[in-house]
Order: structure tokens, then sequence, then C-alpha cells
């Protein structure tokens, strides 16, 4: 007999077994679809926290403000020092100039504010440093070289004002312990999840060949070859796999876009999480979602399939 | 063709044997009854022929081979050789009749179109031409036994093993059966079958060979039913 036959039939009995055991694979399938929208739930979470770190990451700073009277050369010499450090990913320069359009700008419908200012006479705001460091654990050494160039007040520390950091420093150590423990949930929240659906889903399957285990001994009477026996139940369950993950493929659409909270994701957290929209996020990255959820889907239908058939084929 | 040489089988559970020291010989064709009452060890005997069950002293072989020392294809091809029924029937529950017979053809390696023509023709044979697209649900008691025999003749073995086929069928069923059974054996095949129904082996009027607590105690050329 041709190998090509032989899957040929496997593959018939598997659609054909697939089919008949219609309530058998319905319950099969729907637990591979709560397992795929919590394998969605996470990938999606993970994403929102990835972005919203990233947003939040770069709206910290360190601000350096500088006298009036410093000189240019004073803060270039501070700007090359802060260059220096490791930790400094990028530094921007908003001159006397530039922060008195910003003040302006910022206060265009406050009349009184803007009378003083004009009143004054002379530009009261000083230039200024805005320092980014690579991580945010990292601000408070930036800004300890800082305080201690201004503590030196020798050279060109003495033409510093202020560092905004020590003003800010709850905000930014609260944000850094945030970040950190929610990567480090997430990543136990993923495993913990993935855990409990992969027992889930291979127990689903144990059952729905349990019921088939009669059968099993048959065809081992028969004559039947282990591959002849294996195949069918192996080729049910990647449709089990293939089904749940393109249904859930579908239902993402409607889902993401109207109720989020359906799978999980809280339309608060999002609102948290500003940036981030899920449904666009799922739209941009379709390929990803679909290679992961067809390729997972499969592949744990077919592996499930293969292990339980096995405790029956030991004749 | 068939000789079990000095076969004992002892169970984990069992300190008694179920089958002890026996020592029987099948010629081809011949169509042997084996009698007992429930665990004479008629089953466990029958089991030893296609290695469901193997035996804990002695050997059993089939021709020339020794069925314990095959390998795993070899007792795959053994088992497409040797025909088996049972009691309960043993049908593939989510096939229909055409399916359950078809398979027994499949895994022997023939054609589609070997099938398409064989099929038909078994099912003629056990009379269920009308049935051969119903699930075993959805025939009788009877019925199912004849697919269940169709099955295991479509591949002309060489030994049909019937274990207790009748012990769920009616009279007019059971005699069905047993002539349906006679009927394949005098196109050439062995037939080794257990029973306990004592109108059978009487009606059959061939060798009866009968066991008691795992031993033989009667082999009779032309026998009937005694207990």
């Amino acid at each position: 007999m041709s190998l090509w036959t032989t899957i040929k039939r496997i593959a018939r009995y598997g659609l054909v077994g697939f089919v008949r055991n219609g309530f058998v694979s319905l319950s099969a399938v729907l637990m591979m679809t709560i397992m795929s929208f919590m394998l969605v739930n996470i990938m999606i979470s993970n994403a929102a926290m990835t972005s919203t770190l990233q947003d939040l990451t770069n709206k910290v700073d360190v601000t350096v403000y500088f006298r009036t009277n410093a000189s240019q050369e004073q803060i270039e010499q501070i700007e090359q020092s802060l260059r220096a450090l490791p930790e400094v990913s990028s530094i921007s320069y908003v001159s006397r100039e530039q922060a008195l359009a910003d003040f302006r700008a910022r206060h265009e419908n406050d009349q009184l504010t803007l009378q003083a200012l004009d009143e004054l006479g002379t530009n009261p705001l000083g230039a200024s440093l805005e320092i980014r460091a690579k991580q945010t654990s990292q601000y408070e050494s930036i800004a300890k070289y800082l305080q201690a160039q201004q503590d030196s007040q020798s050279g060109a520390g003495a033409a510093i004002d202020k560092v905004n950091f020590y003003q800010n420093k709850t905000a930014i150590d609260r944000l850094t312990k945030i970040i950190d423990t929610s990567e480090k949930n997430g990543i136990a929240k993923t495993v913990f999840l993935a855990l409990c659906a992969l027992l889930i889903v291979l127990n689903t399957i144990r059952l729905a060949i349990y019921t088939a285990r009669d059968e099993i001994g048959v065809m081992n009477l028969v004559g039947a070859s282990r591959w002849y026996v294996r195949g069918p139940f192996m080729v049910a369950g990647v449709l089990y796999g293939l089904v749940s993950s393109i249904l859930v493929l579908i239902l993402l659409y409607p889902i993401l876009l109207y109720r989020p909270v359906l799978i999980g994701l809280d339309p608060t957290t999002e609102l948290l999480f500003g940036s981030f929209n899920s449904f666009e996020y799922y739209t941009a990255h379709f390929l990803l979602f679909f290679v992961v959820l067809t390729g997972t889907g499969i592949a744990l239908g077919a592996l499930s399939s293969y292990l339980a058939v096995r405790r029956y084929l030991n004749s | 063709m068939i000789f079990f040489d000095k076969v004992t089988k002892i169970y984990f559970d069992g300190t008694s044997p179920a089958v002890a020291d026996i020592t029987l010989g099948v010629e081809p064709g011949e169509f042997v009854s084996i009698v007992g009452h429930s665990g004479a060890g008629k089953t466990t005997l029958l089991k030893m022929l296609f290695a469901e069950v193997i035996p804990t002293e002695g050997a059993v072989f089939f021709g020339s081979r020794e069925v314990g020392k095959l390998s795993n294809d070899e007792l795959l091809k053994l088992r497409r050789n040797i025909g088996t029924i049972f009691q309960d029937y043993r049908l593939l529950s989510t096939k229909n009749v055409y399916e359950n017979i078809a398979f027994a053809l499949e895994v022997a390696g023939r054609s589609d179109e070997d099938i398409a023509g064989d099929v038909p023709h078994v099912l003629e044979l056990v009379g269920l031409s009308d049935k051969i697209w119903s699930f075993p649900h959805e025939l009788s008691g009877g019925e199912q036994q004849r697919v269940a025999i169709a099955r295991a003749i479509v591949n002309q073995p060489d030994v049909l093993i019937a274990d207790e086929p009748t012990g769920n069928l009616d009279p007019i069923n059971t005699h069905d059966i047993v002539g349906i059974l006679r009927k394949i054996n005098d196109l050439g095949t062995t037939i080794l079958l257990t029973t306990h129904n004592k109108s059978v082996v009487d009606s059959i009027g061939k060798r009866v060979v009968t066991m008691d607590q795992g031993r033989i105690v009667r082999d009779d050329k032309e026998g009937k039913y005694s207990l």
C-alpha cells in the first residue's frame, strides 16, 4: 500500500471522526478556544504594558536649570560631562529664549502673568538641559552626579540653579517599582496561565480519546499499525486546534472593537495605558496572532492526541 | 497448523493458573469447539494465539513460527491472518458497516477498488447486504455479530477465532450464526469456537475439546457437549 493511500485514509478518518463525534469535538474546540483567548490576553497585555512603559519612560527626565547668568561655556561643559556618563541616553538643550517662548505659549490665556513678565523687562528664565536615562532606575545616579557638581560650586557647577529630580523623586521611584513588579508579575502570570491552559486542553483531549479506548483495542486486534490507529486521532486533534484558532481570530475583531473586557482586557486599564489601542495592535500584528494561535493550536492538538492514544496502544 | 506446547498462564492476581500445562494441536480446516464452564480458561487459551495474552510457560506455534517470538510487524501480519469474533461484537461504533469491514482490508494494505468489490461480497455471505450503510447502534445483536464475522473473514484468514459468538443471541440468531460459521469452515477456514451452549456444540458435530479449571479433560473427534 502506498504511503499516499495511507495518508489519505488517515486524513479521511480523522475528518470523519471529527464530524461524527460532534459533541466531543465541540467541547474540545471550546476548550482550545478558551485557551487561545487566554493566549491573546497575555499577548495583548504584554504589548500594552511594554508600550505604556515606553511612553512613561519617555516622559520621565531629569532637568538641570541654569542660572540666568550662566555662560554658554559652562552649560556646554556640563553637557559634555553628562554625555560621558554611560547611563545617559539623550540630552536636549533648551535655551533661555526658547524657555521664554515656551513660557509665553503655555500662559497665552493668562494676561496677568504675561503683563508681569513684560514689566520685568528682562528674561527671568535660565537655560536648561533635559536628560533622558536608558532605564528609569538610572535617574538617581545621574541626579546625584549633578547634585555633586552643584554642591562643589566650582567651575561649571556654579552655574547650576537647580536639579528638578528630587522634586520628582517619589514619582520616579514609584514608577520604577511599578514597572519592575509588573514585568515580574507579567512573566509569572504568563507562565501560570499557559500551564493551566495546557493541562486543560490535554485533559479534554484525553477524555475525548478515553471514550474511544475500546475502539483502539479493536483496531489493534484487527492488525492495524500504530500509526494507522494514532493518525486519525492526531488529525482530529489538529482540527480542534485549527478550528478553534480560526474561530478566535475572527471573534477578536468585534470583541476588541467593542468589548475587550470579554477576554479579560479591562477598558479602564486601557485608559490608564493611554495611547495603546488593542484593536489597532491586533490588526497591525494580525500575522503574528495568526501564526502564534494556529501554531500552538495545531501543535497542542496533535501532541495531546499523540500522548492520549499512546496509553491505549500498548497492547 | 496451530500447536500449544505445554502452555501455562498465571495472572498476577491469581494463585491458581488460568491455563495449566495444555498441549493441543489443530490441523488446517478443522472446526474445533472448546467447551467448559466460565473461568475454565477457554478465552485465555484463544488469546494466546494472537498474543493478546503471553503464556507464563510453554510456547504457541502458528505454522512453524512461535507466536511469542514475533516482531511487532510480524505480529500485526499474524493478526491480519487470524479473524476474531467476540460475544460483545467489538465493532467500531463511529464507523458504518461498510467502513467497519473496509477497515480490516485497509490495514491489510488493500486498494480502494479491491475494498469496494470485497465488502458487498462478504456482506452477501453473511446475509446483510441491505444494511451496508447502517451504524452498529442501528443493528440488532444478531446483525452486529454478522458484521463482526464479515470483518473477521474478509481478509480470508487461515483461522477464525470465535469466542462465545452466540452468548448474547436468541436461539434463531444463534442458529443462523452457527450456520454461517459452518459455511466458512466448508470454504476451508480453520475455526476455533468457544461456547457453553450445548445445542450449538451438538448441532456442529465436530471435534470437541472440554476444559475444566485450566486443563483439558476431554478431546473427542466427533463429540457432544458433556460437562
